[in-house]
C-alpha cells in the first residue's frame, strides 16, 4: 500500500507567534519551527497501517527550506521517504492554494491512502483534508479516532459532537486523524541515524505541474486586510479561599448576571 | 437585496442555536435564506427559522444527505450558489461546518474564511488567531465569500422573515456518496447543551483527581445550564470522554462564561478557550498560568469551592 502522510511545519505554540507586517503572512523566523502536533499522530497511524498491511510510507510537505527539519522528524519515526514541495511562488498560499498544490503533487506521486492531522496549530482552518478529497475525487474519511483497513475497504470512527459515526469507503481515500487515535512513537537513535540516509525528493511548482497563478499571495482566494496584536486581558481579581470561596464566586457570577 | 445563504445545523429535527445566530448576522448583510439539508424538516423548524429572519427556506430532505459524509451538503450549497447567486454563504464554524465550507469553496471557485468572530456588511471577517493573541481582518477576493462563523459570536435576536419554502431535489454525484455512514453511535449525550455552542462552559482538569470526581463539575454545570469540558490531562487520564476536550487538539469554545476548575492553563488548553468573554478560575496553585487570564480567580481546593458554588447557584435560582 502506498501511504502518503501530509505534514506541516508550524511555529512552536510555546513561543510567541507573529504575522509579518510586510505582507500579513506567518512570520516563520519569529518562532521555532516544529512538526504540527497532529501530524505526528498522522505519521504514527501511517506506520501502524504499514506494519499491519505492508507497503510504503511517504512524507509530503509543502514549506520553505527549513521544513526539512520536519521531514527528518517523520523519517526518524520510521517513514520510508519524503517529498518536499518547495518554491518561492508558494509563499502566502491560502487553504485553497495549498490544497491545490498538494493535490497536484499527490496526483504526480500517486497514493492508495493519504493521511493528515485534522488541523494545524497555526491556521487551524481544519479544511485541508476535505479540500483534498474534493479536489482528488476521493472519499473523505475525516476526524478519525480509529482506522481499520480490510482489503480495499476502509472504515473509520469519525468523531462527532454526540459520539462517533462509523464511516466506510473504498481505497484510495483521504483520512484525517484526531489526537485520540494513537500515541506517536519517539524516534529511536537508530531511526534518527537511518533518517539521514533516506531519500528526500525536492519538487518545485513546475515539477508538480502547479499553475503559479493559483498559488502564493497573488493566487490566493482570500487575503488578510490587516491585523493587530490583541490587547492583553486586564488583570482580574484573585482571592484566596477562606472557606467561603464558592460563595464569593457566586456573588461574582451574580454581579455579572450569570445567575 | 442579495440573498445570504445560511446552512442550517439541526439535530433530531431541532434547529441549533448557532443557526439562529447566523440568521441574525445574515440580516445585517442581506436577505437570509436558510438551507435545510437532510431529513427532519418540520413545521416547527420552519417557524423557528422564519422567526429569526429567514426570508426563504430551501429544503433538501433526502436521506442520502445524512448518510454520506459532508460532500452532499457541499453539492447542495454549490447548486444554490449557482442558481441564487448569493452575496455570501454562512456556515457554523464547527468541525463539519468548516469541512462543508472547504469543499464548497472548491466547487464554486470561491474563497473561504474560517472561525470568523465577526463579519461586516462589506464582508470583512474578524478572526482571532494564535489562541486569541492576534486579531485579524480578512476578506475573500475570488468568487462568493464563504464564511464559517464561530458559535456565540452573535447574540441571536428574533425578527420575522417571510419563510417562503422551496423544495430542492438533489441528485448526488457518485463522488459525494463515496464515504458512507454505516452506523451512528451516541455517547454520553445527556441533556446538556453542546460544548462548542454553550453560553457557559464548566471545565475540569488534573485537579479534579478522578473520573468519579467529575460529578462535582457536572453538578455545577447543570446548576448553571452549562456544558461540561475537560482539559487534555483529564481526557488522557480517562476521566472524561475525548469529545469534551477543550484545547489545541480538542474543541475551541468561545462562551460568555468559562469556569476552569483544577486546570493549570497550559498553552495547549488556553488555545481552546482564551476567547471566552468572562473567565473564572479555581486552582490550588496561586502560580497557575490560568490566573493570568482569569477575570475572577479563587486560590483553593476545588473540591470545597465547586460544591459550595453549586449550592449558592441553586439557592439563587
Amino acid at each position: 500500500m502506498n501511504i502518503v502522510v501530509c505534514v506541516k511545519q508550524v511555529p512552536d505554540t510555546a513561543t510567541e507567534r507573529k504575522l509579518n507586517a510586510k505582507d500579513n503572512t506567518l512570520d516563520r523566523d519569529a518562532a521555532d519551527g516544529v512538526i504540527n502536533e497532529l501530524c505526528e499522530y498522522a505519521v504514527e497511524e501511517a506506520l501502524k497501517i504499514k506494519e499491519a498491511h505492508g507497503g510504503e510510507v511517504t512524507v509530503l510537505t509543502m514549506g520553505p527550506d527549513k521544513a526539512t527539519d520536519t521531514i527528518r522528524k517523520a523519517l526518524a519515526m520510521g517513514a520510508d521517504k519524503a517529498v518536499h514541495l518547495v518554491d518561492d511562488a508558494l509563499h502566502g498560499s491560502d487553504a485553497l492554494s495549498t490544497s491545490y498544490a498538494l493535490a497536484q503533487t499527490l496526483k504526480k506521486i500517486g497514493f492508495d491512502l493519504v493521511i493528515l492531522g485534522s488541523e494545524s496549530t497555526d491556521a487551524r482552518t481544519g479544511v485541508l483534508a476535505a479540500m483534498l478529497a474534493e479536489r482528488l475525487g476521493a472519499p473523505q474519511l475525516t476526524l478519525a479516532r480509529k482506522v481499520e483497513i480490510d482489503g480495499s475497504s476502509i472504515t473509520i470512527e469519525r468523531l462527532t459532537d454526540y459520539g462517533f459515526d462509523r464511516v466506510q469507503a473504498s481505497l484510495p481515500a483521504i483520512v484525517s486523524v484526531v489526537e485520540k487515535i494513537n500515541e506517536p512513537r519517539y524516534p529511536s537513535f537508530k531511526g534518527i541515524m537511518a533518517a539521514k540516509k533516506k531519500p528526500v525528493q525536492t519538487l518545485g511548482i513546475a515539477d508538480a505541474e502547479i499553475d503559479a497563478a493559483q498559488v502564493g499571495l497573488s493566487g490566493a482566494w482570500s487575503e488578510v486586510a490587516d491585523f493587530a496584536v490583541a490587547p492583553p486581558r486586564a488583570a482580574g481579581t484573585i482571592v484566596k479561599d477562606e472557606g467561603d470561596g464558592g460563595a464569593k464566586a457566586a456573588e461574582y457570577l451574580a454581579s455579572k448576571k450569570f445567575i | 437585496m442579495a440573498e445570504i445563504l445560511v446552512l442550517v445545523e439541526h439535530v433530531d429535527g431541532e434547529v441549533k442555536k448557532v443557526t439562529l445566530e447566523l440568521l441574525t448576522l445574515a440580516r445585517t448583510l442581506g436577505s437570509p435564506s436558510a438551507v435545510w439539508a437532510g431529513p427532519g424538516y418540520s413545521e416547527a423548524a420552519k417557524a423557528r427559522l422564519a422567526e429569526y429572519g429567514a426570508d426563504k427556506i430551501y429544503v433538501a430532505g433526502s436521506q442520502d444527505i445524512a448518510d454520506h459524509v459532508v460532500a452532499p451538503k457541499a453539492e447542495l450549497l454549490a447548486r444554490l450558489v449557482s442558481s441564487a447567486s448569493p452575496a455570501a454563504v454562512l456556515v457554523a464554524a464547527t468541525a463539519e461546518g468548516k469541512e462543508v465550507a472547504g469543499r464548497l469553496a472548491i466547487k464554486t471557485d470561491s474563497g473561504v474564511l474560517t472561525d470568523a468572530v465577526g463579519l461586516s456588511d462589506a464582508l470583512v471577517a474578524e478572526q482571532s488567531i494564535f489562541g486569541g493573541g492576534v486579531n485579524v481582518r480578512s476578506k475573500v477576493v475570488k468568487g462568493t465569500p464563504i464564511v464559517a462563523v464561530r458559535p456565540n459570536s452573535t447574540a441571536p435576536e428574533a425578527s420575522a422573515g417571510a419563510g417562503a419554502e422551496e423544495q430542492v431535489e438533489v441528485e448526488l454525484s457518485d463522488a459525494a456518496k463515496a464515504a458512507r455512514v454505516v452506523e451512528r453511535v451516541a455517547q454520553d449525550k445527556g441533556a446538556r447543551p453542546e460544548l462548542t455552542e454553550a453560553a457557559i462552559v464548566v471545565s475540569g482538569g488534573r485537579g479534579v483527581g478522578s473520573a468519579e470526581n467529575f460529578a462535582i463539575i457536572e453538578k455545577l454545570a447543570d446548576a448553571l445550564g452549562a456544558a461540561v469540558g475537560a482539559s487534555r490531562a483529564a481526557t488522557d487520564a480517562g476521566w472524561y470522554p475525548h469529545q469534551f476536550q477543550v484545547g489545541q487538539t480538542g474543541k475551541t469554545v468561545s462562551p460568555q462564561l468559562y469556569i476552569a476548575a483544577g486546570i493549570s492553563g497550559a498553552i495547549q488548553h488556553r488555545a481552546g478557550m482564551q476567547t471566552a468573554k468572562t473567565i473564572v478560575a479555581i486552582n490550588k496553585d496561586p502560580e497557575a498560568p490560568i490566573f493570568e487570564l482569569a477575570d475572577y480567580g479563587i486560590v483553593g481546593d476545588l473540591h470545597q469551592i465547586v460544591p459550595q458554588l453549586t449550592e449558592e447557584v441553586q439557592k439563587r435560582k
